[in-house]
Formats: structure tokens, sequence, C-alpha cells
């Protein structure tokens, strides 16, 4: 907001408001929100020095002397069946699963958005053709696509990267669009095309940023969803392929084991769960922070 | 002197977040008289539409909160009702019509079926026959043909929405009809028309009505009394002749009526009221409007102004106050 | 009205064959073929390709497409099993029956949890209704089917030996998979109603339904409720894509012979026409559900009704 030339002195003026503070405060003011971001800086910082915590020799080396044994002081989170320590294992597991849920969620986004922004933009014929073959895409359920797709390249990060892109695009594509339907349509799009702006110009410089709050709030929402999709497909065995120790692949091999070691599957559903928790608090904190008036 | 209806003696309403307290009314004394029309003027923000929900207790029950004050109908105390008493007044003898017809009416109930209910909920064990008829006749009323009863709001304008608003209100022949700028959002042609019928209308019913706009031409062809108000008090009030016809006036007012384009005169450039409505979550502690008034004191800024009466016109403004 | 609903139909049809293109298209980048599949890595390089020109599998993709809609559709023939050399068909069928029940299952429970708890959770913000329901849903949107499934197993087979961790020989060996897969939807469901509501009890004629005299219970129950369940419904047709990932890992899970199963199965063992089937039955099973959930709110919603209506026809 601008100030208003003030004609006397006294006169109500109007404060210019930095918008990232504004959020910020509002972000702030959520326990949740600020709990999910402590929680996951943790989670993170964990992750990130993970080969200082817990070497990836841990993970994978195997000792049938120790296996299966409980929560110790040598090892925090105890042994799976070939004596791996199950702490480090849960930590490299996370960094990939992590990993490749961000990756995903980010070229999801990008190419959802960017088709979104195109079929909303240019309308008519590029309009109608993407929203057909949208259709056609979401009629497949996406665990079926994903399964076709693993099978059809193989196992691997790009291949898995890939699969989850696809799946998870088309959530994009009808919300940019919509937004940039309502945004188009503004005066000061006009504005800016009456005074010669091109329309990727515009696009990037109007559109966009508008519909960014909305953009960040259901990224952040879907890097949950994918970290908890991704692991049900290394549950499955559709995952990266072992050794990698995915939480998913440690809840399929704890099943076995069940009855003698229940904690080797309650402390990977617990990482699973504390991590898909914590993106969800950030994402709920930061849909109030940038609407205020959702909330009643 | 005709009988009063309504009377409001030192209404103060305030929202209450929790980032701050905005006091939307502060103090304000209001008085409708039987099949009398009082007109509520000011620029948004300034109190009306809070004013107006009051009298309904229909403030959002989480941050609205009527600090002190009485609202009287026909000698009752409508804050100090219950629930059973404020449903029984509501529809029927008090009716609002709010400002936005498209957002007014439910989107998935036919215009009879809401018309109905108003009918319903005020006559227990009514036949279904009678309130067809009456459904019928209200429609007539605001000149929509019966036989569209069945159509749901998004089949109809702008303008005709607001009709089946206004037969809603009135289904029961309330008292008191208040409307919160029923013309603001139509379109201007649209506007006469919907601003005779409600005239034509509360002639026939003898209904009294509490106008709100910001627009003056309203207020004279429809009012008999005005109020001004301005961050949340009655600035001036008075009969219409008051107000249009009288010499002294509030500085506010005389700002509202300098800031109406003139047909006649050739002015270059308008003059608007310089500035803007103090933030009322932090009001001043002399007189609101000081800061955007051309005939201010030093008095001004130090102590609120006391309200100046002469006969029926009240003027809350130093100016004159101790000198008449 | 019927218009409506028979273009929507009508229009099924080129959905589902571009669902069968992409499935297709995609599944044409596995590598090997299907002659060698069938024969096994010992059989002559010869008969390998008399089989592979007999299958069809030198024709440009658009042909072998086209050849497969036509099996599928005039004899019902989906090719035969890499893995047990029977006609694909006969074996997916009675798995596709047991998988939608299960689905159905799945679905129903989702609603009835979900949706009533969200509804009260509105009406009653910030009492114990509304806290307690909407922790729970928050906290049970983070936990995957499959986790739910094996604390499930945990406790309910293993520790307390109630219900039969396997298979589908009573109907109690459905109720662990069922609110499995159930619950996460159900949880979304909760907040999504719950959401729906408060913005509907936002609304300005929520405002007038009371200027009316209307008491509470009216306003919330008729009015505002009427409103809040449109976006619901469609809401419910987005959470099948979970729930059914979710039918998937419970049937691998709990060793229920549904499609799911069969599907992860298969893969493991690279047959190709199974897995191709079953993911065409699924989404073809899908696309008419999310079709029935657009009618149902379409017939439901006066605007899109009346818009159709106005050829009384």
């Amino acid at each position: 907001m601008e100030s208003v030339t003030a004609v006397q002195p006294g006169i109500q003026t109007f404060k210019k408001q930095s918008q990232a503070k504004e959020v910020w405060r509002r972000f702030r003011k959520s326990k949740g929100a600020v709990a999910g971001l402590l929680m996951l800086s943790v989670i993170v910082f964990l992750l990130v020095f993970a080969d200082f915590i817990a070497p990836y020799a841990l993970a994978t080396q195997q000792d049938l002397a120790i296996k299966l044994q409980g929560p110790s002081f040598s090892h925090l989170l105890g042994t799976d069946a070939f004596g791996r320590d199950l702490f480090a294992r849960i930590i490299h597991g996370g960094r990939t699963s992590l990993s490749i849920a961000v990756l995903a969620t980010i070229s999801s986004c990008l190419l959802g958005s960017a088709l979104g922004a195109i079929a909303g933009y240019f309308g008519g014929r590029i309009d109608s053709l993407i929203m057909r073959t949208l259709d056609i895409f979401m009629s497949i359920p996406d665990i079926l696509f994903t399964m076709a797709v693993v099978f059809a390249l193989g196992a691997g990060f790009i291949n898995l990267l890939l699969a989850l892109t696809l799946a998870y695009f088309t959530n994009y594509v009808r919300l940019v669009r919509s937004q940039v339907l309502n945004l188009a349509e503004l005066d000061y799009v006009e504005a800016a095309r009456a005074g010669g702006s091109g329309s990727t110009r515009i696009i990037i410089t109007h559109i966009l940023p508008n519909a960014m709050g909305v953009i960040i709030v259901n990224t952040t929402l879907n890097v949950a969803k994918i970290i908890l999709y991704e692991s049900t497909l290394s549950f499955l065995g559709l995952g990266m392929p072992p050794p990698a120790p995915e939480w998913g692949l440690l809840l399929a091999d704890a099943r076995e084991y069940m009855r003698v070691a229940p904690y080797l599957m309650f402390f990977p559903a617990m990482a699973i769960v504390l991590c898909a928790t914590s993106v969800n608090l950030i994402g709920d904190g930061l849909r109030d922070a940038l609407d205020p008036h959702l909330k009643s | 002197m005709s009988e009063t209806i309504l009377d409001i003696k030192d209404l103060w309403v305030i929202y209450k977040t929790d980032l701050e307290t905005v006091h939307a009314v502060n103090g304000i004394d209001l008085r409708i008289g039987k099949g009398k029309t009082l007109g509520l003027v000011g620029e948004t923000g300034a109190g009306k539409t809070t004013t107006a929900l009051s009298i309904l207790r229909l403030l959002p029950s989480n941050t609205g909160r009527v600090l002190k004050g009485s609202i009287e109908f026909h000698g009752q105390d409508i804050l100090g009702m219950n629930d059973g008493q404020i449903h029984a007044i509501r529809g029927e003898k008090i009716a609002m019509v709010f400002q936005d017809p498209m957002t007014s009416l439910n989107p998935v109930m036919t215009v009879g079926e809401q018309i109905a209910e108003a009918i319903m909920l005020h006559n227990e064990g009514i036949v279904t026959a009678e309130v067809d008829r009456r459904v019928d006749a209200m429609l007539g009323m605001v000149g929509i043909q019966a036989s569209r009863k069945d159509e749901y709001p998004h089949q109809f304008s702008g303008g005709m929405k607001q009709r089946v608003v206004i037969a809603m209100a009135l289904a029961c022949e309330p008292e008191l009809l208040i409307a919160d700028e029923p013309t603001t959002a139509l379109d201007v042609t649209i506007q006469a028309q919907v601003l005779t019928m409600i005239k034509d209308l509360r002639n026939r019913l003898g209904t009294s009505m509490l106008m709100i706009t910001h627009n003056l031409g309203i207020v004279a062809r429809t009012c008999d009394d005005v109020a001004v108000m301005y961050a949340g008090e009655i600035v001036e009030s008075g009969t219409v002749e008051d107000l249009f016809l009288g010499s002294r006036h509030h500085p506010y007012t005389d700002g509202l009526f300098g800031s109406i384009p003139s047909l006649t005169s050739r002015a270059a450039r308008l003059t608007p009221i310089p500035g803007l409505m103090p933030d009322p979550s932090a009001l001043p502690k002399g007189c609101a409007f000081e800061a955007r008034c051309a005939k201010r004191m030093d008095i001004c800024l130090q102590r609120h102004p006391e309200k100046a009466t002469e006969g029926t016109h009240c003027i809350l403004c130093h100016l004159y106050g101790e000198k008449s | 009205m019927y218009r409506y609903v028979i273009k929507r139909v009508l229009f099924l049809i080129p959905t589902i064959l571009g669902v069968i293109f992409i499935i297709l298209l995609t599944m044409s980048f596995t590598p090997g073929d299907p002659a060698r599949a069938l024969l096994g890595a010992s059989a002559p390089q010869a008969d390998v390709e008399t089989l592979n020109h007999e299958l069809g599998y030198d024709l440009p993709f658009t042909k072998k497409y086209v050849n497969y809609v036509t099996n599928m559709v005039v004899h019902q023939d989906f090719g035969t099993s890499y893995f047990t050399k029977q006609s694909v068909f006969d074996e997916i069928w009675p798995r596709y029956l047991i998988t939608i029940k299960l689905a159905f299952l799945g679905v129903f429970l989702a609603s009835v949890m979900g949706i009533p708890l969200g509804i009260y959770a509105a009406v009653r913000q910030y009492s114990l209704w509304d806290t307690i329901p909407s922790l729970m849903a928050f906290l049970l949107a983070a936990v995957p089917a499959f986790v739910l499934g094996m604390v499930f197993l945990f406790y309910f087979s293993l520790k307390l030996n109630w219900l039969p961790s396997y298979g589908i020989d009573s109907w109690t060996s459905y109720l662990m998979p069922a609110f499995a897969i159930s619950i996460p939807p159900a949880a979304m469901n909760l907040r999504f109603t719950k959401s729906s509501m408060l913005e509907s009890i936002r609304q300005d004629y929520v405002r007038t339904a009371r200027a009316k005299g209307a008491p509470e219970r009216v306003v919330i129950w008729k009015h505002a409720l009427k409103n809040a369940l449109l976006p619901v419904i469609t809401n419910i047709g987005l959470s099948l894509g979970s729930l059914i990932a979710g039918a998937v890992v419970a049937e691998k899970l709990f060793s229920i012979p549904g499609i799911g199963s069969l599907i992860v199965d298969r893969i493991g063992y690279k047959d190709e026409p199974v897995i191709i089937a079953g993911t065409i039955l699924i989404a073809i099973c899908f696309t008419v559900v999310m079709l029935i959930v657009d009618l149902i709110y379409a017939w439901i919603d006066p605007r899109i009704r009346a818009k159709y209506a106005r050829t009384k026809g």
C-alpha cells in the first residue's frame, strides 16, 4: 500500500508494509506451524549430517552376531535381522525419501504450473488440448501409473522421479489455470498489455507472483503427500532398490519380525509420521498466514 | 410528533480481534418514528452497517460486542431479549435488506422457497395454499412474475435479485425495514426503479424505514429525517429540511454537500474532503473530524465536542457549542 | 438434464481410449519381447521371431494399440500371461470383483466416518467435538495406509488374535484392510468437510436467514449444510485416487487375492500382459466412478441442473 500525500499534518496515512514480513509474523503466531518448522529443522539437520552422526556403513554392514537386538546404548534404536543399526538405516533412508519427495514436488510443480499458466493465459484450443489430456491423466489412479512407469523403465532415482512427477503434476495445472484465469482479467494486466508487454513477460512478472501464495501452500502440502506415497511405493518394492534403506522398505522388512522385534516396525513408522506431520503443520501454517480470512 | 418505534440510546459497539479493538460505534442516539424514514448517511467505515446489525443483534458473534447502550423497540430493550424473543422480532417486526443481492440469497433454494420460509417462520400452522398465495402476492408486489418462483437465484439479474430480497423482507409486513445501501450494488438505471418500488411499498404498508446510504440524492428522495455519521458518531441529525435547507451545518456535512458534482456550476475540479477517516482502532481524544476540518480550532484537538441542539436539528461541534 | 448425462457418458469413451493409449505407450518402453518371455530363454531365435510376428510385435505402435483395444472389447481377450501361460482375463476377472468390493467398502467407510464428524466439528467449533477429531484427523493424515495396516495386524491379529491376518475366508477378514484403507481418506474428508462448512456459515445468505428470524439450528442444518456438501462430494471423487493406492497396498499386506496384489506380484515376474490388463481395468473402474460422482454433483447443484433443464426434456 502506498502512502497518501498528506494535505495537512496529522492526516491519516497508510504504512507501507513488507508483505513477506507480514506473512512471517502471522506464521509465527501459529504454535503448530512453528512446532512443525522446528521438527523439520531437527529432521533436516539429522539428515544433512547423517554421515557424521551415523556413518552409512552402520546402515548396510551386516553383523549377524548382534541381530535383532532391542534399543541399547550402542544401537540407539536397535538392530535388524541382519545386525544393521536401525537408527543409521532410518537416517540414511530419510535422505533418499526426503530428497526424492522434495525434488519430485518441485519438478511436478514446475511442469504443472507451466502447463496451467499456458492453458489459462492462451485459452482457446491450446487450453482445450491441455485440459483434455489432463482429464485422461487424471483418470489413471496415481499408483497404477507410477507402477507402470517403474515397471517399464526399471527402478532407480531418475525413473522414480519421473514417475512421481508425472503422477502429481496434474494437481498444479488446474490450480494455476484457475488463478491465471482470475488474474488475467484484472485491470492491471490489461494495462500491462496496453503498455506493450509481451505475453511471457506478463505471465512471469504479473500473474505468477500473485498465484504464488496458493502454489506455495499446495506445494508444501504435496511434499507431505509424496513422502507418504513414496514410502508406500518402497513398501511394495517399487522404490529405490535395496540396499537403499528407504522407510517403506524398512517397514516391509519389519513385517516378518513383528512378533519378535516390533520396534523394527514402530520406529520407521514414527519417522514417516513425524516427517509428514511437520510438513503438514508448516503447510497449514503457511495457508493461514497467507490468507488470514480463512481462520473465521 | 409521531410515536417512536425504535429508540437507540448511547450505543457503543466494538469489534475485538487478537490484534486490535475497533471502535465502530461510539455513543450514538437515534430515533425512528412510526411510518417515518430515517436516513443514515456517511462514508464507508463510519459505522452505519454496524449500527444496523446491532439492531437485529446480527453482529459477528466472535468479534462484535455491544459495550453499552440500549436499543428499544416499542419500549422493549432488544439487547436484553432472549433468543426466542429476538427470533420472533427478526423478519416479522423488523426486517433487513443487505447491500449485495448477489450473495444474499441461498443459491441452492428457489426464490419461492426462500420467501415462503420467511412467512412460515412467523406463522405457525399456516396452510401451504395460503403460503403460496402470499408468496405470489409478494412477488407480484415487487414486479416479478409469480411463475418464476421455482427458479433459482442465479437465474435472476442483480436488480431482480434485490427485488426478491425486498419481497422476502416485507413478506411478514414488518413495522421497520432496515435497508443497508440497497441500491449501491446495482446499475444506475435499476437503482432508480428499485428505489421507487421501495418508496411505493413503504407508503402502501406504512412501514418505517432506516435507509442507510452514502448518497445524498437518495436521502433527499426518500427520507423524512437524517443522521450524518462519522467515525462511529452522529455528527449531525435533524429533519431532511434541516439538513438540506438549513444554514448551519457540521463542517463534515458541508464537505459532503460540497463534494457532490454540480450540473450547473462550471468548476474545473471537484472539491473532496481532504484526508481519510481516522483509524477506528486508534481514535483521537478530541473531535474525530479535527484533522480534516477547514474550520478547526485549538479546542477541537483537546476536547470532545458536545451536542448543540436547535429544535429538531442537532450538531456535534465546538463551533455551535458554547457560543449558541 | 438427460442431455448432460448422455453427453458425459459418451465422452467417457474417448477418455477410456486415451487412458488405454497412455498405459500402452508407457509400457511400450519395457525392454524385452513377448515371444521370448513366453517361450523361455533357451528357445531358438527363429521360433521367437515367428511367434513375435504372430503376436504382432513388429507392428507400429498405433496398429498394436488398435489390435489391443479390438481384442479387449470384442473378444474379452487380454492376451496370455507370461508367467502362468494362461488367459489373462480368466485370471483377472474373479480378482477384479474382490478388489471392487474392498474399494467400495473403503469409500463407504471413509465417507461415513469423515463427513458427519467434519460437520459436527464445524458446528461446534473450538469445543471438544472439534478439537479432538480435528487433532486426530491431522495426525492420521500423516499415516500411510500400509502403516495403519501393519499396526492393526500387530495389535488385532498378533497380540489379541481377534482378526485373521490374511485371506478372505470370512467377513472379518475385510475389517482390518477396509479400515486401514479408509481412515486416511476419512481424515481428509473430515478436515475438508469442516472447512467447507465453516466457509458456508460465513456466507451472506446465512446472515440473511438469521435476519429472517430462523433459529440457529435451521440456519446451520438447512442453509449452510446444503451448500457445504457440494464441494465435499467433489472431494470424495478426488480422494478415490489415494483410496485405490491404499487398496493395492492393503491387498499385499493382508494377502487378499485382488487385482492390486496380482499386479504387484507380477511386476517381479515381468508379466507385462497381466500388469497392463490389471491397470486398464482399474483405470476404467476409476473413471466410471469419477463420472458417477460428477453426475451426482450435477444433479444436486441446482445451478447445473437448471442449466440443462431449460429444455424440459
